[in-house]
């Protein structure tokens, strides 16, 4: 199948989110980007769905500029077959989606597959209006998949359970966690993914329409306080009185 | 200008999202002096429609479908929408609404603000939202440009206060929706019964390496079903699948935000506090006083959790009896 993984870019796991001093942006000294762990579960899928079916391609994209080509690189070196960097900065999902739109179109994608969010901005929402802007079904939180590249077997996570579906290709799925392990690139993968294909195509400039005005980080608790292990009633008593959360 | 809410149903009862999606609706069209109107389920009961009359819903719009579909409740908003003039769409950011949101935005042309956890203000642009970012390590101001938008509001963020406005109109919305209209074709949907759902929780259980393995899970399960929590639990615990994936709580599992989070055995590592330090209360339990758990926490227990998760869970039943 020709699949398409959306890929975007975020803070390391571990990084100490701190603001610039005017509060307008994240202070980006020591912070190592890394491709968001959801979107890397995507990448990974689509290679093994390949595999299982034989054949096809693995394109992936993002929307940012040069900073990002170490991880698209890495992208190829875990196996995916090209790259695509839309020059531009990802300012809301709206406007990412609708760049993403515009590279979905240019060829026949059998599916489109992005993670459930980035661990960034925590919107969710891309994958949703990609699947507007192209009339595509959307799978949303999708926790397994086997395919016979034209008909999809899907679970997918819905409010207090799990449901069970089949759809017709093409569709779009964002990936949940379950999907599978991410894959390690190896050294092979690695020297492979120089010579692959890294192509940078220039955005639509759309417009957004909603942008950060400000940042600020979260309030500081008051302090712990602890309270003895042999007095329980204590501690009870105090969620009930004191904090009112029981 | 009108707000217009999704109400989701469950066996013709109005969820506790739907509650809130409906409160923060009617503040929010207090704050435009406009209306609030919400858009059901015919399945819904009359004791339901009784709530939504009760919070201060000005009218509502009834769907022949049970709205557990997302391209349904998406083109029963658009109708509705666009027949009775709302300008202001508001979803809870459940599973089903964070389906339903952006194909509804980009459906209506406007922009969505996702993962609201305040009444928002106006601006001279539109209105200025507060959300949560960097996995709850950080909070952004956006502004949304322009008035007419899709909320998508965090679960358990807003409280349910009654403000009536009067007797509510009930129209019913003729039956356009075709089910072909959906390449989807579900064939089955577990649910696990009983069991409250993680993002929407008050409460919450968790518990991580300190519990030495799967089979003293009873402990936590205990205290969890005294105190009408969901359970949760680490990373290293879901890695290890002693606990179901849906369980892990932290930046690459899921956020919450409950009113009491509490944490036993998990030393707080900054991937797990992401997930959970939105949370109202902490309480956290841990066999080593400098765990860093203790350091974001309001409540401490330096303590086995063998012996201290059964005296917990004692005294909150000792509690529930004396104020039954």
């Amino acid at each position: 199948m020709n699949i398409l993984v959306c890929l975007s870019q975020v803070p390391d796991t571990t990084t100490r989110i701190v603001f610039t001093s005017d509060g307008k942006s994240l202070d980006k000294n020591g912070v190592q980007f890394i491709i968001n762990p959801y979107d890397e579960l995507a990448l990974t899928k689509a290679l093994e769905l390949n595999e299982s079916l034989g054949g096809g391609s693995v394109t992936v994209v993002h929307v940012g500029r040069a900073d990002s080509e170490s991880n698209l690189r890495k992208a190829m070196a875990i196996g995916a077959d090209k790259a695509i960097r839309i020059d531009a900065d990802a300012t809301d999902a709206i406007q990412v989606a609708r760049e993403l739109a515009v590279v979905a179109t240019k060829e026949h994608y059998d599916l489109i597959l992005c993670g459930r969010e980035s661990i960034d901005y925590n919107g969710g929402m891309v994958g949703g209006m990609l699947a507007e802007l192209l009339g595509l079904p959307l799978i949303n939180i999708l926790t397994s998949i086997s395919s016979n590249g034209t008909e999809a077997e899907v679970s997918f996570d819905v409010d207090g359970g799990r449901a069970f579906a089949q759809v017709a290709h093409p569709f779009v799925a964002t990936c949940q966690k379950e999907l599978t392990e991410p894959r390690i690139p190896n050294m092979r993968g690695i020297m492979m993914a120089r010579t692959k294909p890294l192509e940078v195509v220039s955005a639509l400039a759309n417009a957004d329409q909603t942008q950060v005005s400000r940042y600020e980080p979260p309030v500081a608790k008051a302090g712990c306080r602890f309270v003895d292990a042999s007095d329980m009633d204590q501690l009870v008593s105090l969620l009930h009185e004191q904090s009112k959360v029981i | 200008m009108s707000v217009l809410v999704f109400a989701p149903v469950q066996d013709g009862i109005l969820k506790k999202i739907a509650l809130e999606a409906v409160s923060f609706g009617v503040q929010l069209a207090h704050g435009l002096q406009a209306q609030c109107s919400v858009l059901c389920s015919s399945a819904a009961s009359s004791e339901a429609l009784q709530q939504l009359q009760d919070l201060g819903v000005s009218a509502h719009y009834s769907a022949e479908h049970d709205l557990n579909e997302v391209d349904a409740v998406v083109h029963y908003l658009t109708q509705a929408a666009s027949l009775f003039g709302a300008h202001q769409l508001v979803v809870s950011n459940t599973y089903l609404g964070k389906s339903i949101a952006p194909r509804l935005a980009v459906r209506m042309g406007i922009p969505l603000a996702s993962g609201v956890i305040d009444v928002p203000k106006k601006s001279d642009t539109g209105w200025e939202v507060r959300r949560s970012v960097f996995s709850n390590k950080g909070y952004a101001y956006l502004q949304v440009l322009g008035l007419p938008c899709v909320m998508a509001i965090t679960p358990n963020s807003f409280p349910v206060e009654s403000h009536p406005v009067g007797e509510m109109k009930t129209v019913a919305l003729p039956n356009t929706f075709e089910s072909s209209q959906t390449k989807i074709r579900v064939n089955r949907v577990d649910r696990v019964l009983g069991k409250i759902p993680l993002t929407e929780a008050e409460r919450v259980v968790s518990a991580g390496r300190g519990l030495k393995g799967p089979e003293n899970w009873h402990l936590v399960e205990s205290l969890a079903s005294s105190l009408g929590a969901a359970t949760a639990c680490s990373k290293p615990v879901s890695d290890m699948h002693w606990r179901p994936h849906e369980e892990h709580v932290g930046q690459t599992g899921i956020t919450i935000k409950p009113d009491l989070y509490i944490a036993i055995g998990i030393s707080g590592a900054i991937q797990h506090l992401a997930g959970v330090s939105s949370s109202k209360v902490i309480v956290a339990i841990n066999t080593d006083k400098e765990a860093p758990f203790f350091k974001v926490a309001d409540y401490g227990i330096v303590g086995d959790a063998f012996d201290v998760l059964p005296r917990l869970t004692a005294a909150v039943q000792r509690f529930k009896a004396s104020h039954a």
